[in-house]
């Protein structure tokens, strides 16, 4: 299967779903859901937490020069809710989410489960591949959001121990921030999630059936996921600069 | 569900068929036809292609060339889906899925295509696992139990919709005399009370020899059907020196 059938396919399934919402695996999503986002809370808000830390230093030894640590937060704030919030969390969900769709998807057509799949009258892109796609977008508002808050506390405890006090740091974040802001950030995520679940399908779906290429595939997902992260952030970030946003 | 809808003429025909992959012809120019309610085996040495050719048979690949139906009716886009309920297909691998029970792989097929609820679902399910030998194994994941145990669930999941034909692959290979001729003992009755086709990948010639109507039998070397008809008279009367052998074990006959 090419990767432009594949994306015909999946395309061609999703928009079938709308007439036909029955045929959605609900029960398969969930269960991919929550390895996606509830399993992956703990090490999403580990790494927010660290980067904000390490983020307040940074800025905090440059601005300290002119003796306005206190600006650290709407630095931290704005860096979250725009790039840094949606951009680390789709990587983080490509290393641990995108590898494991296309390893099972790998796994499973190797041991022929996709052709049973087939031959069972059971599109294996309606099957397997619309419900990890799903799963994996709305995986990320609650990823992004646990990331970003876990970034802001280590900002606000790096800047607590230079002497400011917690509460003016929460102040000039909830003025920098807009709700505009933090939502285009979220729907950012949820367009990464959609991308990550996209190649990480796919990047099973395609896996060679030999001993080697289920790690192949999942080598495949990640990079692949990181790449078109990094080029679509970019554009993104092209187009609201022209349109002023 | 399937049934017993008595098709006018073959419910397997091939015609000229070359199978094989695409830029590889591993066989050339098969034909026969199929009976309903017939049990034809497919034959031949290891690697000779009667995988390659069960797969066209269920519209995995496309044939190379010739004509594959399947109840009168070519695999394509728009016949797949009306297909695919009317044959059961047990994989040479037993291509369980891995994240469900055994159970739930034998009643996956009846949440999809039947209205029954989940007690009924369970209970045919249940029924079909019985008739395998297998319902202590239920509740077990695919990774807990034997090679020839997973055979035996997929058989049980292929039969679950009363499919018109049902394909397996080696469904005897690695399993000891007394359940593979249970098995056989299954495949007859289920002829018997359904009207079933069968059509069986096999190399256990006491099992061939007890339910077969007919078998085809496929050379390697010639790419090419070597035989087609009753097994025990291709045995005794055939002309081919490799059909001969092949139901000799091996042993050449000096003919
Ligand atoms: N995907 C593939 N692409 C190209 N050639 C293949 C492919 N799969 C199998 N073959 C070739 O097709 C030939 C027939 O394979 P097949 O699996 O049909 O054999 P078989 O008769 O089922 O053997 P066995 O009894 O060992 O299962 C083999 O020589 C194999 O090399
Ligand atoms: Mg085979």
């Amino acid at each position: 299967m090419g990767t432009l059938d594949f994306i015909g396919e999946t395309c061609a399934c999703a928009a079938g779903m709308v007439f036909h919402p029955r045929r959605f695996r609900l029960g398969d999503s969930l269960l991919a859901f929550q390895r996606a986002a509830y399993d992956g809370l703990a090490v999403v808000s580990g790494v927010g937490f660290l980067l904000g830390v390490i983020l307040a230093f940074q800025c905090a030894a440059a601005l300290k020069m002119f003796g306005v640590e206190i600006y650290v937060s709407d630095m931290l704030a704005i860096a979250l809710f725009r790039e840094l919030g949606p951009v680390v969390t789709a990587i983080i969900l490509a290393g641990r989410t995108g590898s494991a769709f296309a390893a099972e998807i790998g796994t499973m057509k190797a041991n022929e489960e996709l052709n049973a799949l087939t031959t069972m009258g059971l599109p294996p892109v309606r099957f397997l591949v619309m419900p990890r796609i799903v799963a994996a977008a709305l995986a990320m508002p609650p990823l992004t959001i646990f990331h970003e808050l876990a970034g802001l506390v280590g900002g606000a405890l790096v800047l607590s121990t230079m002497g400011i006090p917690t509460q003016v740091f929460w102040q000039h974040v909830t003025a920098t921030s807009t709700a505009f802001m933090i939502v285009f950030g979220l729907a950012k995520g949820v367009l990464f999630g959609l991308v990550v679940g996209l190649i990480g399908c796919c990047a099973g779906m395609r896996a060679p059936t030999t001993s080697d290429g289920v790690g192949a595939a999942a080598t495949a997902a990640v990079v692949w996921s990181i790449v078109a992260i990094a080029v679509g952030d970019g554009l993104i970030a092209v187009l609201a600069w022209i349109w002023g946003v | 569900m399937g049934g017993v809808t008595v098709a006018e003429g073959p419910i397997v025909s091939l015609s000229h068929v070359d199978a094989g992959y695409p830029g590889a012809t591993i066989l050339a120019d098969v034909s026969f036809d199929i009976a309903p309610g017939e049990i034809f085996i497919l034959l031949g040495g290891s690697g000779c292609g009667k995988s390659t050719i069960l797969k066209h048979m269920i519209g995995l690949n496309p044939v190379l060339a010739g004509t594959l139906t399947v109840a009168g009716l070519e695999w394509t886009a728009a016949t797949r889906e009306g297909l695919c309920r009317r044959i059961g297909v047990m994989y040479q691998s037993g291509a369980l899925f891995g994240s469900m029970t055994c159970l739930e792989n034998v009643m996956l097929p009846l949440e999809e295509f039947t209205r029954l609820s989940r007690a009924e679902r369970r209970e045919r399910a249940m029924g079909l696992l019985r008739d395998v030998e297998l319902a202590d194994a239920a509740n077990l994941m695919p990774s807990e139990i034997s090679g020839g145990m997973c055979k035996r669930v997929a058989i049980a999941r292929a039969m679950a919709l009363d499919p018109e034909v049902v394909f397996l692959d080696e469904p005897s290979a690695g399993l000891d005399p007394i359940t593979s001729s249970s098995l056989d003992d299954l495949i007859l009755r289920l002829r018997a009370e359904k009207g079933m086709t069968f059509v069986v990948v096999s190399h256990e010639l006491a099992s061939i020899f007890k339910i077969a109507d007919r078998a085809a039998m496929f050379d390697k070397s010639r790419r090419a059907m070597v035989a087609l008809g009753v097994p025990a008279e291709l045995r005794d009367s055939s002309d081919d020196p490799f059909v001969r052998r092949f139901f000799n074990r091996g042993e050449s006959d000096g003919k």
